[in-house]
C-alpha cells in the first residue's frame, strides 16, 4: 500500500512544509534531543498529563509530544472548514428532528430502528428544544487524509469530545520553543478558542436567563482521565469548574455553593455523560450528578452543552448516513467523504466483512479510544479469528471499514526523522454562529507502520499550523 | 468562589502547617533521646508528644512499644497516621491539584514537587536516613510552598482561606503542646533549681521552633512565667497564641469587608471575641485560672471557629 506523504511528493517538498526543510535539515541532533527535554520538562511541569487506568504502572502518563509541525495551506484548509461547519450543521438539524417529529425517519431515509432504539437516544428529552435549537455544541470531527484532496471523516464526536487542550498547548509549547519559526511562517492562531468557546456558551443560555450568563464547566473529578483539560479550560475562560456536589437544584433554577451563598448556573457545559447527569432521571446509583437537574432542563431553567441525548448522532451506526443527512436537512452534496462502511447486522455486509476480514479494519459501534477493535492487515492470524469468534456472538455490535491508507507526516524518531500516520481531530463550535479555529489536534502513531493514533494505544500528538495567505 | 475551592484551600492551608508541627515533634523528640536523666526515661516524653498530636492510642495499638524507628516510621511516614508528615504532604497537594486553577504556578511546583520528593524518600531504605535530614526536608519544603503563597498569591478569598487554615491550625498546634505540658510549667518546689525544669521548658521552645527567639525576647534565665507568656500573650512569637489568633482575626476580617452585609460573619465575631478576651489578660491571671482550664477552653474555642468558618463559608449557604 503507498501513502500520501504530507511533506514530500517524491524528492520535492511541497509548498506548505517549504519552510521547515531547512529548519529540519540544519538542526544538530544534540539540540534536537535537548529541546525535545526541554518540551518535555514544560509540558510536566505545567501537569498536562493523561491517565491510562486498568494497565498498571504510573496512570500520570504524558502524550508524547513530536515537535514536526503538521502544516496546511489556507486553500487546504478553506475546504475543509466549508466541509467540517456544513456537517456540524447537518448533525444538529438531524438532532432537532428525531427528538421532534422524526422527518428522516418518516421519509425511510434512516431506519427508525437505529434511532428509536439506540442506547444514545432519550426519550426523556423528546420534544425539548435547547436554546437556538443547538444539541451539540462542541463537535470534534476525526478525519484522515489519503490524496491531496482526499479527506475522510472517521467518526463525529458530538457528546464530549476531549483534546483540545493538547491543541492549544503544543501550539504555546511551540511557540515558547521555537519563536524564529513562528517569525519565519504566517500561521494562523489557535488561542482565540477559550473565547470563542465561552462565547457559545453564553450564546445557547436559557431565555430565562436574563442577565449575563453564568456558565460552568461540569467534570467527573480530579480521578478522570481528563482532568487536566477541564481546569485548563475552565481557567483560560475564566468560569468555575464544578462537580455534581457543588451544584443543587432549587425550585425551577440550578444553583452552585459558593462563599457568598447560592448563586445561579445558566449553562453547564457538562465532561460527563448522560447517565451519571441526574440520579433521578438516569443511574441511581450516579455520584456525579446532581438529584432534580433534568427537571430544570426540560423546564428551560438551565442548558446542558452538549444535550442529553446528543450522543445518538455521532453512534457508529448512525455515521454511515450522515451523508444522507447532509443532503435531506441542507439540499447540499457533502464536501467530507465518509469512509465505506459495511454494518453487520445487514446479511449482505456480515457475508462479505467475514470472508475479508485480513483486508478491513472492524470497529465496535460503542466503542472509542481505539480499544475492541481489530486492523485486519496488522493483526496476526490468531487475532483475526479470536475477533471472528467476538463478531460472530454479537455482529450487530460491530461495523467495518477498508483499510485506509492513512498520510503520513515526517516525524522525530530515534534515527532522526522518518514518516508516520497521523490523522487529525478539529473543534467545531456551534451556538449563534458556528465557529472553526484554524487547527485542531493531530494525532500520530509513532510506532512504525501503525495507523492507530490513539494515545492510549502509544500515539503522539503535533501542533497543527494552518498558514494564512 | 465555589465552598469546594475555598475549603480545600483551608485544608491546604491546615495541613502544611500540620505536617510542619509533625515534623517538630520528630525533631523534639530526637532530642530528647540524645540526653540523659528524663525522670521517666525518653519513652514517657514521647508519649507526651504523640498525645499532643492525639496520636499516642493509634501508636500503641499499630507498634506497641516506642523505639526509635517505629516513632520515626508513624510521625514521617505512616499513611494510618493522619497526622503524618507523609499524610499531610499528601493531603496538601491533593486538595492543590484539586483547586489548580486557584494557585499560581508557583505555589504548585513547590507543592508538587514537595511531594515529588516525598515519594522519592519514601522508596530510599530508612536506615540511609537520619531524623534531622527529614524534619528539614519538611521545614524547608513547607516553608518554600509558604513563600511562593506570600510572594505570588493575589491578595483575594483564596488567600484568606489559606492563610485562615495556616492560623487555626497553628494556635491549635502549640495550645496542644503546650497543655501537655502544662504541668512542667506550673511553678513546683522541688523543681526549682534542679535543672530538670529548665530543660523541660527548652523542649517546649524548641517543639515550637522557638528557643532561639525566647531569649532575644527576654533574656537572661529561662521562667516558667515567661515561657508561656511567651507561647501565649507574646505577639512578637509567631506561635504564640495571640498571634495565631490576631492572624485569623485578620483574615476573617479581610474575608467580611470583601464579602459584605449579606454573607453571615460569626466565624470573624467569634474570633474577635476570643482575641479580645485574650488580650485583656496577663499571665498571671491564667496561671490563676488554671492553665490546664485555660488551655483546653482555647482548644474548644478554635474548634469553634473552624466549625463557624465551615457554617459561614463552606456549605454554600445551604
Amino acid at each position: 500500500m503507498s501513502y500520501y506523504n504530507e511533506m514530500f511528493d517524491g524528492d520535492a517538498v511541497r509548498e506548505p512544509y517549504a519552510r521547515l526543510r531547512d529548519w529540519v535539515d540544519t538542526m544538530p541532533a544534540d539540540f534536537r534531543q535537548m529541546k525535545q527535554a526541554e518540551a518535555e520538562a514544560l509540558f510536566r511541569r505545567i501537569g498536562i498529563t493523561f491517565a491510562v487506568y486498568g494497565e498498571g504502572g504510573d496512570p500520570d502518563r504524558l502524550i508524547p509530544f513530536d515537535m514536526m509541525p503538521r502544516v496546511f495551506e489556507q486553500a487546504e484548509w478553506r475546504r475543509l472548514e466549508r466541509g467540517i461547519k456544513q456537517r456540524a450543521r447537518a448533525l444538529n438539524a438531524f438532532l432537532r428532528d428525531v427528538y421532534g417529529r422524526g422527518e428522516i425517519v418518516r421519509a425511510g431515509r434512516i431506519p427508525a430502528r437505529l434511532v428509536y432504539q439506540n442506547d444514545a437516544y432519550e426519550k426523556g428529552v423528546v420534544g425539548v428544544v435547547p436554546p437556538r435549537g443547538v444539541y451539540s455544541h462542541i463537535i470534534g470531527i476525526d478525519l484522515v487524509r489519503t490524496a491531496k484532496d482526499e479527506f475522510y471523516v472517521l467518526e463525529d464526536n458530538c457528546r464530549t469530545p476531549s483534546g483540545v487542550s493538547y491543541m492549544l498547548e503544543n501550539r504555546e509549547i511551540m511557540m515558547r520553543m521555537f519563536p524564529q519559526l513562528f517569525r519565519g511562517n504566517r500561521i494562523e492562531p489557535v488561542d482565540q478558542y477559550p473565547e470563542l468557546l465561552r462565547r457559545t456558551l453564553e450564546s445557547v443560555a436559557p431565555a430565562k436567563c436574563s442577565e449575563r450568563p453564568t456558565c460552568v464547566i461540569l467534570t467527573p473529578g480530579h480521578y478522570n482521565s481528563a482532568y487536566y483539560e477541564h481546569s485548563f479550560l475552565a481557567n483560560l475562560m475564566g468560569v468555575e469548574l464544578v462537580e455534581g456536589q457543588d451544584l443543587f437544584v432549587d425550585g425551577e433554577f440550578c444553583y452552585m455553593r459558593t462563599t457568598t451563598g447560592p448563586r445561579r448556573v445558566d449553562v453547564i457545559y457538562r465532561r460527563i455523560d448522560d447517565p451519571f447527569l441526574d440520579p433521578l432521571c438516569f443511574r441511581p446509583d450516579s455520584m456525579l450528578g446532581i438529584p432534580g437537574l433534568m427537571d430544570v432542563y426540560r423546564s428551560g431553567g438551565v442548558s446542558i452543552c452538549s444535550a442529553p441525548g446528543a450522543g445518538v448522532a455521532d453512534d457508529k451506526a448512525i455515521y454511515t448516513f450522515v451523508p444522507e443527512m447532509v443532503r435531506f436537512y441542507l439540499g447540499e452534496e457533502p464536501i467530507l467523504n465518509n469512509v465505506q462502511t459495511w454494518t453487520l447486522w445487514k446479511d449482505d455486509d456480515y457475508r462479505y466483512v467475514m470472508e475479508h476480514l485480513p483486508e478491513l479494519v472492524v470497529k465496535e459501534v460503542h466503542g472509542s479510544g481505539g480499544y475492541g477493535m481489530l486492523v485486519g492487515p496488522k493483526s496476526t492470524a490468531a487475532e483475526i479469528e479470536a475477533f471472528r469468534r467476538k463478531i460472530e456472538a454479537n455482529p450487530s455490535n460491530y461495523i467495518a471499514q477498508p483499510t485506509l491508507a492513512l498520510s503520513t507526516c515526517p516525524t522525530f524518531v530515534e534515527e532522526g526523522i522518518a514518516p508516520r500516520h497521523v490523522d487529525l481531530r478539529p473543534f467545531c463550535l456551534c451556538g449563534d454562529r458556528i465557529e472553526l479555529v484554524p487547527g485542531g489536534l493531530t494525532r500520530v502513531a509513532l510506532r512504525e507502520g501503525s495507523l492507530v493514533v490513539n494515545s492510549s494505544q502509544g500515539g503522539g500528538v503535533k501542533d497543527t499550523w494552518v498558514l494564512s495567505e | 468562589m465555589l465552598s469546594r475551592t475555598a475549603s480545600n484551600l483551608f485544608w491546604m492551608g491546615r495541613n502544611l502547617e500540620r505536617a510542619e508541627t509533625a515534623a517538630r515533634l520528630l525533631d523534639v523528640g530526637q532530642r530528647i533521646t540524645l540526653l540523659p536523666n528524663t525522670e521517666l526515661g525518653y519513652q514517657n516524653e514521647w508519649n507526651s508528644l504523640l498525645q499532643a498530636s492525639g496520636t499516642s492510642d493509634l501508636f500503641r495499638q499499630k507498634y506497641g512499644e516506642i523505639t526509635q524507628e517505629k516513632i520515626e516510621e508513624f510521625i514521617f511516614f505512616d499513611h494510618d497516621n493522619p497526622s503524618s508528615v507523609a499524610s499531610c504532604l499528601e493531603r496538601a497537594r491533593e486538595a492543590g491539584r484539586i483547586v489548580r486553577t486557584a494557585l499560581t504556578s508557583q505555589v504548585w511546583d513547590a507543592l508538587n514537587v514537595a511531594y515529588q520528593e516525598l515519594r522519592k524518600i519514601e522508596r530510599r531504605p530508612r536506615s540511609s536516613l537520619d531524623t534531622a535530614g527529614l524534619t528539614d526536608f519538611t521545614t524547608s519544603h513547607t516553608s518554600t510552598v509558604r513563600g511562593a503563597i506570600n510572594a505570588t498569591q493575589l491578595r483575594n478569598d483564596g488567600w484568606h482561606f489559606m492563610n485562615l487554615g495556616y492560623s487555626i491550625e497553628r494556635a491549635d498546634a502549640t495550645a496542644r503542646l503546650l497543655d501537655v505540658k502544662y504541668f512542667v510549667l506550673l511553678p513546683r518546689i522541688e523543681f526549682v533549681g534542679s535543672g530538670l525544669d529548665s530543660y523541660q521548658w527548652q523542649v517546649i521552645l524548641r517543639a515550637l521552633s522557638a528557643h532561639r527567639a525566647y531569649h532575644w525576647a527576654y533574656g537572661g534565665d529561662i521562667t516558667a512565667a515567661q515561657v508561656a507568656d511567651f507561647l501565649i500573650l507574646n505577639g512578637e512569637s509567631p506561635r504564640a497564641l495571640i498571634t495565631s489568633l490576631y492572624e485569623a482575626v485578620w483574615h476573617l476580617e479581610g474575608l467580611a469587608r470583601r464579602y459584605g452585609d449579606s454573607v453571615p460573619t460569626e466565624a470573624r465575631d467569634k474570633a474577635r471575641e476570643v482575641l479580645t478576651a485574650l488580650e485583656s489578660r496577663n499571665i498571671e491571671m491564667i496561671f490563676d485560672e488554671g492553665l490546664h482550664e485555660f488551655l483546653s477552653r482555647f482548644i474548644r474555642e478554635m474548634a469553634t471557629i473552624s466549625n463557624l468558618v465551615h457554617q459561614d463559608y463552606l456549605m454554600g449557604g445551604v
